[in-house]
């Protein structure tokens, strides 16, 4: 039986200094009314009970827990176990929040979902639960990542969602979010905007956050039935940060437990081209909430780089600069070239094909596990699986 | 009495609405924009808006996109049209408001902004990502320098959203027409008179009416 709970949100969205709500005067009702649906559904058991029934039954929940030997051999030092969220259907973590999201604008009664994705994973997975429910679905994408993820695009289309391109700026996911913000400013009465991961206004964070953290409760409760103890470590990619903060947030008390979140590193920090915001960034207020940002000095938003069009975003989510900040969670960063390294890996010594999202995490494993003593345990958030970024990388990668 | 206050008493006892021209500071490049806030100035503006680039404009539509990614492009900063507005005084005697985004005023430093921005001649601003619940470090430091902060209402506000903004604002009540980005309209929408008089029963600051358009009130 899987549940999803909701934790009480403390002092109006803030952690510590960060989140917020830095929107737009028109979105503020929404913003209250989306904040006062979230409680009620939140705590509703019925409610609850619909969305555990699509996850188990329609989704595949629970995702195994793995015990990588072969990878745990190859890098030598601690245990490694993956979280196998590259098993859910439509291939990545991300429709644990869509389905969540869209069955509360379900209830709320609104006929129509808006979304923005950068990697295509997010998109799907709303199209995905839109078909279900039967809403009419809008997916915002820049152009830069359509053509990246083709395949995506091609499946959004096909589950009946229009998919529309985004010209301005980066062309990349931040753009994205500015074109579904735009729309969900002028067609907020009718319209639910499925925010992907867990950065924008609150309750943004903190409900994609609880939505997500099945993945940490799952991870928590079957290592400890396996092993009988806590993991010593969790690694996780990072871009806005909601796989990573899903496998965290139901450890955070554990003080014993590590948490290492990796960025895309791009070109490498020093060339200026990477989405290495929590190593690389400083504060300021993007899509509605006070996190860290890539920015220059004068508080424009930079264009980021990655390999990885899901972790290609400037921002990232509030909690984690309060985990970075508070010591509670550590952030690194792998190179674009790295991350490819990790892609192959993970599929020559386990025979799983990664995202470039999670390879990411994979490729800082190489440095991490060897950290550790053979008898202490590390779980890698697998955030999805590498069907879509084959076509990518296969133009990246000698064989 | 502040500038703004001054030409809205002066055009309520003359019973005229306001022009509000808009212009995009730095587009194509700063000496056009001083040319062009001292035509507006002479032209008979009642006050002059002046737009500050971010790269992140997401209660703008593509013309106002588009004219903060040529400021951008030609390297203009919060402290250009500071400079700016500091020439335009010379001989621009209509209140000058900013309207920008928080982030490149937060960047700035919000005590340095508001000192530095009262002190070249600006006499308020509008922030359409900063609402009153958030803005409370920012009205300290505005209200020890004289700054006007300006709020937006819109049509979809309710009433305790009204409260909250009438209860914080100065200068005037900046009043979205419609739900959407900017840009210019052909008409108002019939529920915009019932907004306005929504907000003029809580406040007896001036409202305008705006993104795209300005009219009585």
């Amino acid at each position: 039986m899987t549940t999803v709970r909701v934790r009480q949100v403390q002092q109006k969205g803030r952690f510590g200094k960060y989140g917020g709500r830095y929107v737009p005067e028109t979105l503020m009702p929404a913003l209250e009314e989306l904040e006062t649906a979230y409680e009620r559904y939140g705590a509703d058991q019925e409610f609850q009970a619909e969305l555990s029934d699509y996850l188990e039954q329609y989704c595949g929940r629970p995702t195994p827990l793995y015990h990588a030997r072969r990878l745990t051999d190859t890098l030598g030092g601690a245990r490694v176990y993956i979280k196998r969220e590259d098993l859910l259907h439509t291939g990545a973590h991300k429709i644990n929040n869509t389905l969540g999201q869209v069955l509360l604008a379900h209830r709320m009664g609104k006929r129509r979902v808006i979304a923005e994705t950068g990697a295509g994973q997010h998109g799907v997975a709303t199209a995905t639960a839109a078909a279900m429910f039967g809403l009419e679905c809008a997916v915002y994408m820049g152009t830069e990542d359509m053509a990246r993820q083709e395949l995506n695009v091609f499946r959004m289309r096909l589950l009946g969602a229009s998919v529309i391109p985004v010209e301005s700026g980066t062309k990349t996911l931040k753009d994205a979010i500015n074109e579904a913000m735009r729309d969900w400013v002028t067609n907020v009465r009718t319209t639910f905007y499925v925010i992907g991961s867990v950065v924008g206004p609150h309750p943004y964070p903190s409900m994609v956050r609880d939505l997500q953290s099945i993945i940490g409760r799952e991870a928590r409760a079957q290592f400890l039935h396996e092993t009988g103890r806590l993991p010593d470590c969790l690694v996780a990619c990072v871009g806005g940060g909601s796989n990573a903060m899903g496998l965290f947030y139901p450890f955070k008390d554990d003080a014993g437990v590590r948490m290492v979140g990796v960025e895309a590193g791009g070109h490498g920090i020093s060339s200026g081209q990477h989405a290495a915001t929590l190593v690389a960034g400083a504060p300021g207020v993007l899509h509605g909430a006070y996190s860290y940002l890539l920015q220059d000095s004068g508080g424009q938003v930079h264009a980021t780089h990655s390999v990885s069009a899901g972790l290609d975003y400037p921002g990232v989510g509030p909690e984690h600069s309060y985990f970075k900040d508070s010591g509670r969670a550590e952030y690194f960063s792998v190179t674009d070239q790295e991350a490819l390294e990790g892609f192959r890996l993970l599929a020559r010594t386990e025979g799983i094909i990664p995202a470039l999202e999670p390879a990411h995490a994979i490729a800082y494993l190489r440095i991490l596990a060897p950290t550790f003593r053979a008898d202490q345990s590390i779980i890698l958030g697998l955030s999805g699986r590498g069907d879509k970024d084959v076509q990518h990388a296969s133009r990246l990668l000698a064989p | 009495m502040s500038r703004i206050a001054a030409v809205f008493g002066k055009l309520r006892s003359q019973r005229r609405s306001a022009l509000i021209p808009f212009v995009v500071a730095g587009d194509p490049d700063l000496e056009t924009s001083l040319k062009i806030v001292q035509a507006l100035s002479s032209e008979g503006a009642d006050l002059i808006e002046l737009g500050v680039p971010f790269s992140d404009p997401i209660a703008d539509g593509p013309v106002n996109q588009r004219a903060a990614q040529r400021a951008l492009a030609a390297g203009v900063s919060l402290a250009d049209i500071l400079g700016l507005v500091r020439k335009a005084r010379a001989d621009v005697h209509q209140p000058i408001v900013l309207l920008s985004y928080y982030n490149p005023i937060l960047q700035y430093g919000l005590t340095r902004f508001c000192g530095e921005a009262t002190s070249a001649g600006v006499d308020g601003v509008v922030i359409p990502d900063l609402p009153p619940d958030e803005s409370e470090e920012l009205m300290a430091a505005a209200r020890s320098s004289g700054l006007d902060v300006i709020f937006l209402l819109a049509p979809t506000s309710t009433s305790g959203r009204i409260d909250a903004v009438t209860e914080r604002a100065s200068g005037f009540i900046y009043c979205v027409s419609l739900t959407g980005v900017t840009g210019v309209r052909d008409r108002l929408p019939d529920d915009i008179r019932d907004l306005v008089q929504r907000i003029k029963a809580r406040t007896p600051l001036p409202v305008c009416v705006g993104f795209g358009i300005s009219t009585p009130e």
